[in-house]
């Protein structure tokens, strides 16, 4: 009993040992974000970067680069193509790149499984905002004017047709039983541009997104109708109603995460799921996220790589169904 | 006064050391670039525009350098005139017709001394109708919908069409290459690729820095090679730099007819401060020259097209910070220089970004009264400048252009583009396109597309959109005025010359 106790200790002891030695440990750190300075991805990036290094998860400086292009598509051509076994490397990534990458716009060669998914960190959460003296004061008083009377009213956001932005003006016509093809949507430039013209009521109903929009909350120009997520968001959001706890399905999140490239090792794509695992339990990393005006939303590992491959149906299926494809 | 209380907020913002520093800085350069023969204030903007980037510059600096380079430029552009007869920017081409004529009478120093006082006061009463203008635009800016800018877009291309310089056809011609180019990348409204050729590099379109970079760096430097060395030139002797109140009072109503002049034609779009220069003095010749000494050195023939550069410089900065819609081809790239920095110019700069907007204006108050001090002393300095070999110059300019370039974009397809262009932009200048219309037809044809798509998105389809409200009725009768103006000024001078007989 005793001398089987000590070989399965040394057993145990030589294969820690021997996994410790070869344990993977990265030496510079990268966040690749694929935008200019200063946007979403760069903010992506310095969430991860820096709470690793508030919290001493990883004690090595991470680097945040910048690679333009394409909303992404740069990158993810790069990543895969070059850099597929950089393990040293993370790449920001949203709801939008998963949504060009399930309509082919990456590369129709590509898709959500031309590289490994690592984790979500956050989300912001779309909103139905419309001006304050907007004659609704709820949602369903909109979808039923809406619905009266579909060519009266014109819905703006920061994107072309097909991007995540026009997705939730989408999501809102079909609630008034408007096809999207047929509903009255104006591309903006960047939301800022789709405020200005709610403002001067050149289009009536701004489908934007509710962190982004909080720093014109107490403005008083605007009101929100509905935040567009499961259940309630916790301060200043409190006090506005979801848009399923007025009576209508619809959902709409804009999370924030990373992926690596697909050739790196189960053991270093491993080393990644741990630190971020250990990370997303600091203080410091709760705090950075609130900083950056991003909700909880938490999905690590395997759980992210099948929730993309989900993502990756749905958007599918919402393009199908809004006519972008045949 | 609401304005004033504004304006003081933004003194407050540029009274620091740094900005004001930044300021000398802007100026410095800027006079430096319009001295120089072929670098103009596009130039300057565009090669230092990346660097105060990289040089992680917060926004509000990097615009207050940035346009203390345009405006320094205007002032900059004289001396060469004035003493090689050859033009520093397009904005001086008109100052050389009496200038250098003064300089060759040795009046160098005097001429200089004048056009120094003139350029000061067409970029004050500028700025001082940018105080007060802009605020006003900006107030009625909120109800420029979708249609309106696209009929003010029209309006844009029509003044180009018009006004632009000696050939119309190349103006347009020009024009048509600079939309040509601004149709590549995602389109805005739909999301399909337009001639990216399958190059996950050119979704986003050509980046403005490349374009600008690749016209106003590489293709200049190529020109520069082939010409000859600046040492060639002859300097005149410059005798007393200072002017007297009599010269200064003979001058008074035409420098501050050109500066409203120079004003008014910067707030249109699409014009520029060559367009500027041309008018002024052709309407200063028209009133004043009675015994035909304009051309042959007339002191008001010289105030006349400094005073209007530089009035020009301020007006231009109008729509661009009230719209979002560039007044002439620096203020494209300086809006360029805010899409840098993720702040959507328009209506609502005003309202979200005082300390910027304010800031710039009153760093210009502070920047205008400094050119002119720079500019008594400093005189001599910059005529040795002048004589800078260009061994020395054009590779401190390429480096600083790519240098810039590559920072922004991390890549060196950025690099090769911006030589492609470069070497497109070479051969229009030889063919003598002028290049501006280039940079505003891609700069105002993505603005007026996306704004026709817009439009069209929200009336259903129905053209019935750009025929509603007072402010397209507006600028329908503008562009119909600015269409017709050179016809109708024909007609009136063959009138006139018939009756004279």
């Amino acid at each position: 009993m005793r001398k089987s106790l000590r070989f399965v200790t040394s057993v145990a002891a030589i294969v820690t040992l021997s996994s410790a030695l070869n344990a993977f440990e990265v030496s510079k750190p990268v966040c690749l974000a694929p935008a200019k300075p200063g946007g979403g991805f760069d903010l992506t990036c310095r969430l991860v970067s820096n709470s690793l290094s508030a919290s001493k998860v990883i004690d090595k400086p991470m680097i945040v680069n910048f690679m333009p292009g394409g909303v992404g598509a740069v990158a993810y051509n790069h990543v895969i193509g070059q850099r597929s076994n950089d393990p040293e490397m993370i790449v920001a990534a949203s709801t939008g790149s998963a949504l060009n990458i399930a309509q082919g716009k990456f590369g129709a060669k590509y898709t959500i499984d031309s590289v490994k998914w690592l984790a979500a960190l956050g989300a912001d959460y779309g909103a139905v905002i419309v001006r304050a003296d907007a004659k609704w004061n709820t949602l369903a008083e909109m979808v039923a004017d809406l619905k009266a009377n579909p060519k009266g009213f014109a819905l703006g956001s920061g994107g072309s047709i097909g991007s995540q932005d026009w997705f939730k003006a989408a999501i809102i016509a079909k609630l008034a039983g408007i096809n999207p093809k047929d509903m009255k949507y104006v591309a903006f430039e960047g939301g800022g541009e789709a405020l200005t013209a709610l403002l001067g009521n050149h289009i009536q109903i701004y489908p934007g997104d509710i962190a982004e929009f909080s720093g014109q909350l107490s403005s008083g120009k605007y009101k929100v109708l509905a935040i567009l997520s499961e259940e309630r968001l916790p301060g200043v959001m409190a006090n506005i109603p979801t848009a399923k706890e007025q009576g209508f399905d619809a959902v709409w999140t804009i999370w924030r995460g990373f992926y690596l490239g697909p050739n790196v090792t189960e053991e270093q794509y491993n080393y990644w799921v741990d630190k971020i695992q250990t990370l997303v339990k600091t203080p410091e990393f709760a705090k950075e996220r609130e900083l950056r005006g991003l909700y909880s939303f938490t999905k690590i590992g395997k759980e992210y790589q099948t929730f993309m491959q989900e993502e990756e149906k749905k958007f599918k299926e919402l393009t199908k169904e809004a006519g972008l494809i045949k | 006064m609401e304005v004033l209380s504004s304006l003081a907020t933004g003194f407050a913002v540029v009274l620091t050391p740094t900005h004001l520093f930044l300021i000398f800085l802007g100026c410095l350069l800027g006079t430096l670039f319009g001295a120089l023969p072929g670098l103009g204030p596009i130039n300057g903007v565009a090669i230092l525009l990346p660097i105060c980037y990289t040089l992680g510059l917060p926004v509000e600096s990097s615009l207050i350098m940035l346009a203390g380079i345009y405006y320094g430029a205007e002032f900059g552009g004289r001396i060469s005139s004035i003493l090689l007869n050859v033009p520093g920017d397009a904005g001086a081409v008109f100052t050389c017709l009496d200038g250098y004529p003064m300089a060759q009478k040795g009046l160098a120093g005097p001429a200089l001394a004048l056009s120094g006082v003139a350029s000061f006061i067409g970029g004050t009463i500028a700025i001082v109708g940018l105080t007060f203008f802009a605020p006003l635009l900006a107030s009625v800016a909120i109800y420029f919908g979708p249609a309106e800018y696209f009929v003010l877009m029209v309006f844009a291309f029509a003044t180009i069409g018009a006004l632009m310089g000696s050939n119309p056809v190349k103006s347009l011609i020009g024009v048509t290459i600079g939309l040509i180019i601004g149709v590549v990348g995602v389109d805005s409204t739909t999301g399909v690729l337009r001639f990216t050729l399958g190059e996950a590099e050119l979704y986003d379109g050509f980046e403005f820095l490349i374009v600008i970079v690749g016209f106003f760096a590489v293709s200049e430097i190529m020109l520069m090679l082939e010409h000859h060395s600046s040492e060639d030139f002859e300097m005149p002797k410059i005798t007393r730099v200072y002017v007297t109140m009599k010269e200064l009072l003979y001058c008074k109503w035409t420098m501050v007819r050109s500066s409203i002049i120079g004003f008014i034609v910067g707030v249109l779009p699409g014009t520029g401060a060559s367009i500027a220069s041309a008018v002024s003095y052709t309407i200063a010749q028209k009133i004043s020259d009675k015994e035909g000494t304009f051309g042959k050195g007339d002191m008001r023939g010289l105030a006349a097209p400094e005073s209007a550069n530089n009035a020009c410089a301020g007006g231009a900065l109008v729509p661009m910070l009230t719209l979002g819609v560039p007044g002439s081809g620096t203020t494209a790239v300086l809006l360029g220089a805010l899409m840098l920095y993720n702040i959507n110019p328009g209506p609502m700069l005003f309202v979200e970004q005082p300390t910027l907007v304010w800031g710039l204006i009153a760093s210009m108050y502070i920047g205008n009264v400094m050119l002119l001090i720079i500019n008594f002393p400093m005189v001599r300095v910059f005529t040795k400048i002048l004589q800078v070999p260009y061994w020395l110059l054009v590779p401190s300019v390429i480096v600083l252009a790519f240098v810039g370039v590559y920072s922004v974009n991390m890549s060196t397809f950025a690099l090769l583009l911006s030589l492609i262009l470069g070497v497109l932009g070479y051969f229009l200048r030889k063919l003598h396109y002028p290049m501006a219309p280039v940079i505003l037809g891609f700069v105002l044809g993505k603005i007026m597309e996306d704004n026709l798509r817009r439009a069209f998105a929200m009336s259903g389809g129905e053209i019935g959109i750009f025929f509603q409200g007072t402010i397209n009725y507006i600028l329908w009768g503008l562009t119909l005025f600015i269409l017709f103006v050179p016809m109708i000024s024909k007609m009136i001078a063959k009138r006139y010359a018939l009756a004279k007989k």
